[in-house]
């Protein structure tokens, strides 16, 4: 029994929980749009485990896969891998097993549905992370692709295809994601320095990467704002998204006029934390 | 600075949750100047809890905060203004946009009095606006009783923004450290004031 719970321990770090449970809901979110305020119990809690494991198989892949730049940033060196408290064969066969459990359960459930998810995990996995995320910059852009494919693949799950709004939400997570990690690069760049990582603010310099992220914000609002209209959200919710949008818009702009590592770890944290009531308040 | 504790965040995270059912539940029969009057106000009030929890209260050392905390005041007394004396809708709208702005230019003027009075001014006008309007029409019953709420709702938020325009005006009345300390239950009060009267109104 403490053998189970020492192996736990170390391996809850390598599932980010935090990040798999916002992509979690955000997949939720997806399929609520199309369902609310009819779901049906076993396919919701398909998909939550559906997406739970090929979320969760994904992070610890690439965690296995980075083990090496990890342990050279003081940010992540102490992270299980890196320090050397798992064995990298043992993480690497437990990542593909779940993400293939992960992945087959979608197909499963839904060749689609399954289809989109491989998709999220091979271009997280293989495109983002193995092939461009240390020659380039702009790897970013495949990072958010994948980041969008769980609200997608909720979407189409619960309509039966794609349509335009399933792209929009898409979109949206597409465009939050450079909010999301542009402001982490700038906080710890010296890390990605010493990792020899290619971020935005050592490629671009940070006036030009908060410009980034200031339109990328009004991108991520603006479609959110257009996929929740188009769900039929009511005029109340969309009201609050309006709000908390002008919110994420105002830091932004203020990173922009007045930059401060205050501001930009409060965008960071905003962003999350805008992202996560968008995604309740498309639910209803 | 006083560090925001987790008693400080909980009172700001239902006062933004408050502040977030009225704009979602509360405002639902206003018509469109005030239903979107009301929003911004409580959406300032909803971004600025959420900030401060994010970002704790070194946030209020922003010069921005005389000019946000303005639009709290202005936008709800517009709101009242443009549902319950609609005729005088257009020259307060008039009012709530010439002294915003006024406000806005006159922040970085060097002159100390030309500073302050446009802020003590406009927020004088709105102030009184939110205080008396919904008492005066509960006692004449034209409105209900319960509508006397957004009146000390108003009442609270007097308060609260004279305590932060004196003490950045370096004259306060109370330590830094104590208005930091009450701001949190403060702001809860009177939303939570603001939310039952404009369920009863």
């Amino acid at each position: 029994m403490n053998k189970i719970k020492d192996k736990l321990r170390l391996y809850t770090p390598l599932i980010k929980s935090l990040q798999t449970a916002l992509l979690l809901i955000t997949g939720l979110a997806g399929y609520m749009s199309a369902r609310c305020p009819v779901t049906t119990r076993p396919t919701m809690l398909g998909l939550a485990l559906s997406l739970f494991l090929t979320i969760s198989g994904s992070t610890i892949l690439n965690m296995w896969y980075d083990r090496d730049i990890d342990a050279k940033m003081g940010r992540t060196s102490k992270r299980p891998l890196p320090a050397g408290k798992v064995d990298p064969t043992e993480v690497l066969l437990v990542g593909l097993f779940i993400s293939i459990l992960g992945v087959g359960i979608g197909l499963a459930m839904d060749i689609l549905y399954g289809i989109i998810i491989f998709g999220g995990i091979f271009i997280d996995v293989v495109i983002y992370t193995i092939w461009l995320k240390r020659k380039t910059a702009w790897s970013i852009v495949w990072g958010g692709i994948s980041g969008g494919m769980p609200i997608l693949a909720g979407r189409a799950l619960g309509i039966g295809g794609i349509d335009w709004i399933g792209i929009a939400l898409m979109l949206a997570i597409l465009f939050w994601i450079p909010t999301h990690i542009l402001t982490f690069s700038i906080r710890y760049r010296k890390d990605y320095a010493a990792a020899g990582v290619p971020t935005f603010p050592s490629t671009y310099g940070d006036k030009v990467t908060q410009i980034i992220i200031a339109i990328s914000s009004v991108l991520a609002a603006l479609a959110i704002g257009i996929a929740a209209y188009g769900i039929g959200t009511n005029w109340g919710f969309l009201r609050l998204m309006v709000v908390l949008s002008g919110g994420l818009l105002a830091l932004a702009i203020t990173s922009v006029i007045k930059p401060s590592e205050k501001v930009n770890f409060g965008l960071f944290k905003y962003a999350s934390l805008y992202m996560l009531s968008s995604m309740i308040l498309l639910m209803f | 600075m006083k560090k925001i504790s987790i008693l400080d965040r909980i009172l700001l995270l239902v006062t933004g949750l408050l502040a977030a059912y009225q704009i979602v539940v509360g405002i639902d029969k206003a018509g469109t100047l005030a239903t979107w009057a009301y929003t911004i106000a409580f959406g300032v009030l909803l971004v600025a809890g959420l900030l401060i929890i994010i970002m704790g209260f070194e946030i209020l050392d922003s010069p921005l905060v005389v000019i946000v905390s303005t639009i709290i005041p202005l936008t709800l007394s517009l709101g009242l203004v443009s549902e319950y004396l609609p005729q005088y809708e257009t020259v307060y709208l008039i009012f709530t946009i010439v002294g915003f702005l006024f406000i806005i230019f006159t922040r970085s003027a060097k002159n100390k009095a030309l500073k302050v009075i446009p802020v003590a001014s406009v927020h004088g006008i709105a102030g009184m606006t939110i205080f008396l309007l919904p008492i005066i029409f509960s006692i004449q019953g034209k409105a209900p009783a319960g509508f006397a709420w957004v009146g000390i709702g108003g009442a609270l938020i007097g308060v609260g923004g004279l305590l932060l325009t004196f003490l950045k005006s370096g004259k306060a009345i109370l330590s830094k450290e104590m208005i930091l300390t009450v701001l949190p239950a403060l702001l809860l009060l009177m939303t939570t004031a603001f939310v039952v009267g404009f369920s009863a109104g």
